[in-house]
């Protein structure tokens, strides 16, 4: 980790961000304290944490076993006592393993016996690093059925930084989904002083009148350069970025809809029973009035992630994917 | 509905082990740790009749209940998924430096999971304040032992993870108290997670509902001779502590409890439905 005083003043990633979230609050707060595996003394798989350990000592920076339902369950049981703990999964792909943990007992703790369980779990998630099938998954959607959970996806590192604050301040378990794309790709300047991005709330990125693209995650970026081709043809395109998926933000989303009449929903994860599923529906439910064309999805096909450099950028969404269906709608 | 029939010792016999601020997270045959931790007849009728006063409001049923003011766990029904969850409790002791206990448990069956393992791994690699439990009972639903594992003694796996494993008689309940004392005297000593094996036998189905035709008559009968209640009497008679007239004093008045409770429970109120819309979040979050 370098000096907070000198990064503050400078441009920081999405990744230095994130570390910032965890070191502020686990200054502020003596209860935070970090589990997961290669997160001490290594620092990470991704250097998240890295020097923490010296800072914070082995109980507060506590590497696993490789064992992600024995240490979610854990965390579990710490939160319930009045810790904070903030669970790196190596990989999101790996949350499957503790599966079971987050949606049986977690989730489902404060409904059954009024009992909260406040915890976070970080995920590295998404794909454009050649990962292969286990190291690029989107599994956000697996969570987004299993009510009692929040969840967050940042595009920025100002997001990324409020909304892993305001997570770690929320009382239940917040799954916190930080894309591998974005770590070391974008940076910003970031506030000196403390703020938190509010759980629950989207973020209009880009203003526009004629088209709504609903996105989160590593998705914002693509949709932003697409508005940027579309604008040179005329076509003044909204993009809404998520932030939340849990609890859904539906008054900006319904809000961007009713006014722009046109609807694209863009997202990682693979298209079927994608979150862009579920929000096609409300639209059809509460804006279907104000539709003036149909909905939308670009997402990518029901195939694992591949590995070859083909087949990913083949699976992956692209910006002329975007520019193509927002053509399509601008002509209703 | 599950049931303690026969194995009444182990619970009455660890929960009476532990300080009032350790926490335990129960087997779902462990009724008499909750009676130990204080929830009382009118409290767990409620729960089994779905009512509001039940501790989770009707959210849950039958041994589903918790209370983190009286350190008890609610149990869910993915057996040894709480393994983990008492591991962290514990984690949480030894990061504030509490001298306080977990006691936790599954059955023969819940040993195979794979949350039994890992929850066994962590808290012998990081040696926390936890103590293991298997309510051996030989049967999980209807399938016997030797179809769960290949070995005899399921006290055995907790060599694999470098912490003591004891077997102990599960029907008597000294036997169980003085073997929890020793474990959780351990723990509390920051020397690390103990595993026990209460060997016992489910005298009824796996619930209410299963006649538990699997099972040999001949074991049944050959372990009704060593009813845990019987066995307790026996004892406390032996020791000069109690006679019969008194065994029926303490029955007498439970019954009265029990009743008691039941009128409590039968005239609550039921949750109104939209009720079920309140509580998947939560406002703040409690400690203990």
């Amino acid at each position: 980790m370098t000096t907070e005083t000198v990064q503050r003043q400078q441009e920081v990633t999405y990744l230095e961000a994130i570390s910032q979230a965890l070191d502020e609050e686990m200054t502020r707060d003596e209860r935070v304290f970090l589990m997961g595996e290669d997160i001490g003394a290594y620092g990470g798989a991704f250097k998240i944490t890295e020097g923490f350990l010296q800072k914070y000592g082995e109980w507060r920076v506590l590497d696993t076993p490789l064992a992600e339902s024995g240490f979610v369950g854990a965390a579990i049981g710490a939160a319930l006592m009045g810790l904070r703990p903030v669970v790196e999964m190596q990989f999101a792909d790996f949350i499957s393993c503790a599966f079971d943990q987050i949606t049986e007992v977690a989730a489902k703790n404060h409904y059954r016996w009024g009992a909260a369980v406040p915890m976070v779990i970080r995920a590295p998630f998404g794909g454009g690093v050649h990962g292969g099938p286990f190291h690029s998954e989107c599994p956000e959607g697996w969570f987004f059925h299993s009510p009692g959970l929040k969840i967050v996806a940042p595009s920025t590192p100002y997001d990324a930084k409020g909304l892993l604050k305001a997570a770690i301040r929320d009382p239940n378990p917040v799954l916190y989904f930080e894309h591998k794309f974005l770590y070391r790709r974008i940076k910003a300047v970031l506030p000196s002083e403390d703020y938190i991005v509010p759980i629950g709330k989207a973020d209009v990125k880009r203003a526009g009148n004629d088209i709504s693209v609903i996105t989160y995650s590593a998705m914002v970026h693509l949709a932003l350069e697409a508005a940027q081709v579309l604008a040179k043809e005329d076509i003044d395109m909204e993009v809404v970025d998520l932030r939340t998926l849990i609890p859904l933000d539906k008054e900006t989303i319904y809000g961007s809809v009713r006014k722009t009449s046109k609807a694209i929903l863009l997202h990682e994860d693979n298209k079927t029973g994608g979150i862009g599923a579920e929000i096609a529906a409300l639209l059809a439910e509460e804006c279907f009035d104000y539709l003036d064309g149909p909905i939308l999805r670009i997402a990518p096909p029901d195939t694992p992630v591949p590995f070859s450099t083909p087949l990913e950028e083949y699976f992956h969404p692209k910006t002329s994917d975007i520019v193509s269906a927002a053509r399509k709608l601008a002509a209703y | 509905m599950y049931t303690s029939y026969g194995m009444e010792a182990i619970a009455i016999g660890y929960a009476s082990a532990l300080e009032r601020d350790d926490v335990i997270a129960p087997f779902h045959r462990d009724m008499g740790a909750f009676l130990i931790r204080g929830f009382t007849p009118g409290e767990i009728l409620a729960q089994y009749l779905g009512k509001r006063t039940g501790p989770s409001k009707g959210k849950d049923g039958n041994v589903h209940m918790g209370d983190l003011n009286r350190g008890v766990i609610s149990f869910v029904s993915h057996l040894a998924d709480n393994l983990p969850v008492a591991t962290g409790i514990a984690l949480a002791f030894k990061i504030r430096g509490e001298r306080r206990v977990t006691f936790t448990g599954t059955g023969d069956g819940g040993t195979s999971r794979g949350d039994f393992h890992e929850a066994m791994n962590f808290a012998a690699v990081r040696k926390l304040p936890v103590v293991f439990f298997c309510n051996n009972n030989q049967y999980a639903y209807s399938t016997p032992q030797r179809l769960q594992m290949a070995i005899h003694d399921v006290a055995d796996r907790a060599k694999a993870y470098g912490m003591p494993g004891e077997i102990v008689d599960g029907n008597d309940v000294a036997a169980v108290y003085l073997a929890s004392t020793r474990a959780i005297a351990r723990a509390r000593a920051g020397e690390g997670p103990t595993f026990l094996e209460f060997k016992t036998m489910r005298m009824h189905g796996h619930s209410e509902h299963d006649p538990a035709k699997y099972v040999p008559r001949e074991l049944l009968e050959e372990w009704k001779k060593k009813d845990p209640i019987l066995k307790a009497e026996q004892l406390l008679n032996q020791l000069g502590y109690g006679a019969d007239a008194y065994f029926h004093e303490i029955g007498e008045r439970v019954k009265k409890e029990v009743e008691a409770g039941l009128e409590f429970a039968e005239q609550s109120p039921l949750p109104e439905g939209p009720e079920v819309l309140e509580g998947v979040f939560a406002e703040e979050a409690g400690s203990y």
